[in-house]
């Protein structure tokens, strides 16, 4: 399969990839591993006119503690997340999420940023941010905004990103010590959660029960309110309108979502 | 536009179409043709290569996003005719049936290695979920990845160091991780 034809520039700067989008507008899409993109692209589900590669930014990748919190570049590949002793220490939960992406090869490619921004609410790293109560630094013409994980998945594949702006750090929580738990529900290696849950301190975050990664609010005020993790994890499907394919149809998702927030609040992985 | 890259240690500077795929390139382009499209989706890792010394699909890696790295095929790892250790341990343990897989699954294989030199069976398992044989010939295939580990597999890359080995020192070192399965 081939793509549409393009232009490719690689940005010098976050700042040059910012004044790129600004001359080439809703033409262009931004390019890092290309690991959701390019596939799109190749099946013509997506024909930008313009990449513009910001993959290889320095600026843009690594990760550092600052404070109470992690920063993390939104180049960072999957497999150096995943490998990180700074996450793997003070954000286990996001690191064995992001070991779980797809394959090897996958992981040496797929960058956080792109997993974001792309928002598929079957991926792990959106639900594992969620989970986390992280947020993302976005880079626009107007400075620099925060975006809470919550606030970050406003659709079906879709973003609150404005046109022209672009994620350039992730930020979360640093939970040192803290227990949680991590289930992951596929049929096929490399493949895609059918559902998944994630669970640290009493928050409960679900992947592909609905057009957005969802929160398990009902099961988490259960939880806060003294309900066993049995009982609270009988709620974790309440308020969900999980869609339905060939591998699920709403009540087996609705199923497995119970099942998998208990395993994810028992803190198994 | 023009591209510059390293392909098996060469310098390249071609002039590809921005949308040319890397495997469509080391095909067509540099005729190396060990990589092969298989799903064409980044599933099945038949066409996985070494960018830099670390995996990846090269059917979702276009050829200007390689610019100014090293690329290695399975043909860059026999160099002279010496079969690279891991090559050697898919021989010698049987770890391939029709042999559509075996390029890409062999550089999973180096690529693992290199970076998880002493694996166990799990971790070989896993390291090569991204590969697919639809012979099912796994069984053997992780044995030869075993094979090649308790051997001794040099990182990607150190490709004269690997192509130094003798015929049957790989032999021997594919036997030392049959008998220690």
């Amino acid at each position: 399969m081939i793509a549409a034809p393009f232009d490719y520039v690689a940005a010098e700067s976050a700042t040059h990839a910012l004044e790129l989008l600004d001359s080439f507008g809703d033409d262009a899409k931004l390019l890092a591993g290309g690991h959701s993109l390019l596939p799109m692209m190749k099946l013509r589900l997506a024909a930008p006119s313009v990449l513009i590669d910001i993959g290889r930014l320095a600026e843009l990748t690594g990760i550092r503690a600052d404070g109470d919190e992690l920063v993390i570049g939104a180049a960072t590949t999957h497999a150096t997340l995943a490998a990180s002793d700074l996450v793997r220490a003070d954000a286990p939960l996001l690191a064995h999420s992001a070991g779980l992406v797809g394959d090897p090869q996958i992981r040496h490619r797929g960058t956080i940023g792109g997993s974001l921004a792309h928002a598929d609410p079957a991926a792990d790293l959106p639900m594992a941010l969620l989970a986390l109560g992280g947020s993302v630094e976005v880079l626009g013409g107007d400075g620099t905004r925060n975006v809470a994980a919550e606030d970050l998945f406003a659709g079906f594949f879709e973003t609150s990103l404005e046109p022209g702006e672009l994620i350039a750090w992730v930020r979360v929580p640093r939970r040192p010590g803290r227990a949680w738990g991590y289930q992951k529900f596929v049929r096929r290696a490399n493949d895609w959660a059918i559902v998944g849950a994630a669970a640290i301190e009493g928050r409960i975050a679900l992947a592909n029960m609905g057009p957005v990664p969802l929160r398990a609010r009902a099961a988490e005020q259960a939880l806060a309110g003294g309900a066993s993790v049995a009982e609270a994890a009988e709620l974790a499907a309440e308020g969900t309108e999980p869609g339905e394919d060939l591998h699920a149809d709403r009540g087996y998702r609705r199923h497995l979502a119970r099942v998998l927030a208990r395993r994810a609040l028992e803190h198994r992985t | 536009m023009q591209v510059e890259l390293g392909v098996n240690g060469e310098h390249r500077s071609d002039d590809v179409e921005p949308r040319l795929l890397l495997v469509h390139y080391l095909r067509e382009v540099c005729g190396l043709r060990a990589a092969n499209v298989g799903c064409d989706t980044t599933s099945c890792g038949a066409c996985t290569v070494l960018l830099d010394g670390v995996s990846v699909k090269s059917c979702t890696v276009l050829t200007v996003q390689a610019a100014g790295q090293q690329v290695t095929t399975a043909e860059g790892l026999a160099a002279e005719g010496e079969l690279h250790p891991v090559q050697a341990a898919f021989r010698q343990e049987h770890g391939l049936q029709c042999g559509f897989c075996t390029p890409g699954m062999v550089m999973a294989a180096v690529g693992l290695l290199s970076e998880n030199p002493d694996p166990s069976e799990t971790e070989v398992r896993e390291g090569l979920e991204g590969n697919f044989c639809r012979c099912t010939g796994y069984h053997n295939i992780v044995r030869a990845v075993l094979a090649a580990a308790a051997g001794g597999v040099p990182a990607a890359g150190a490709r004269a160091a690997a192509t130094a080995r003798t015929p049957a020192a790989g032999s021997e070192r594919a036997q030392a991780g049959q008998a220690g399965a």
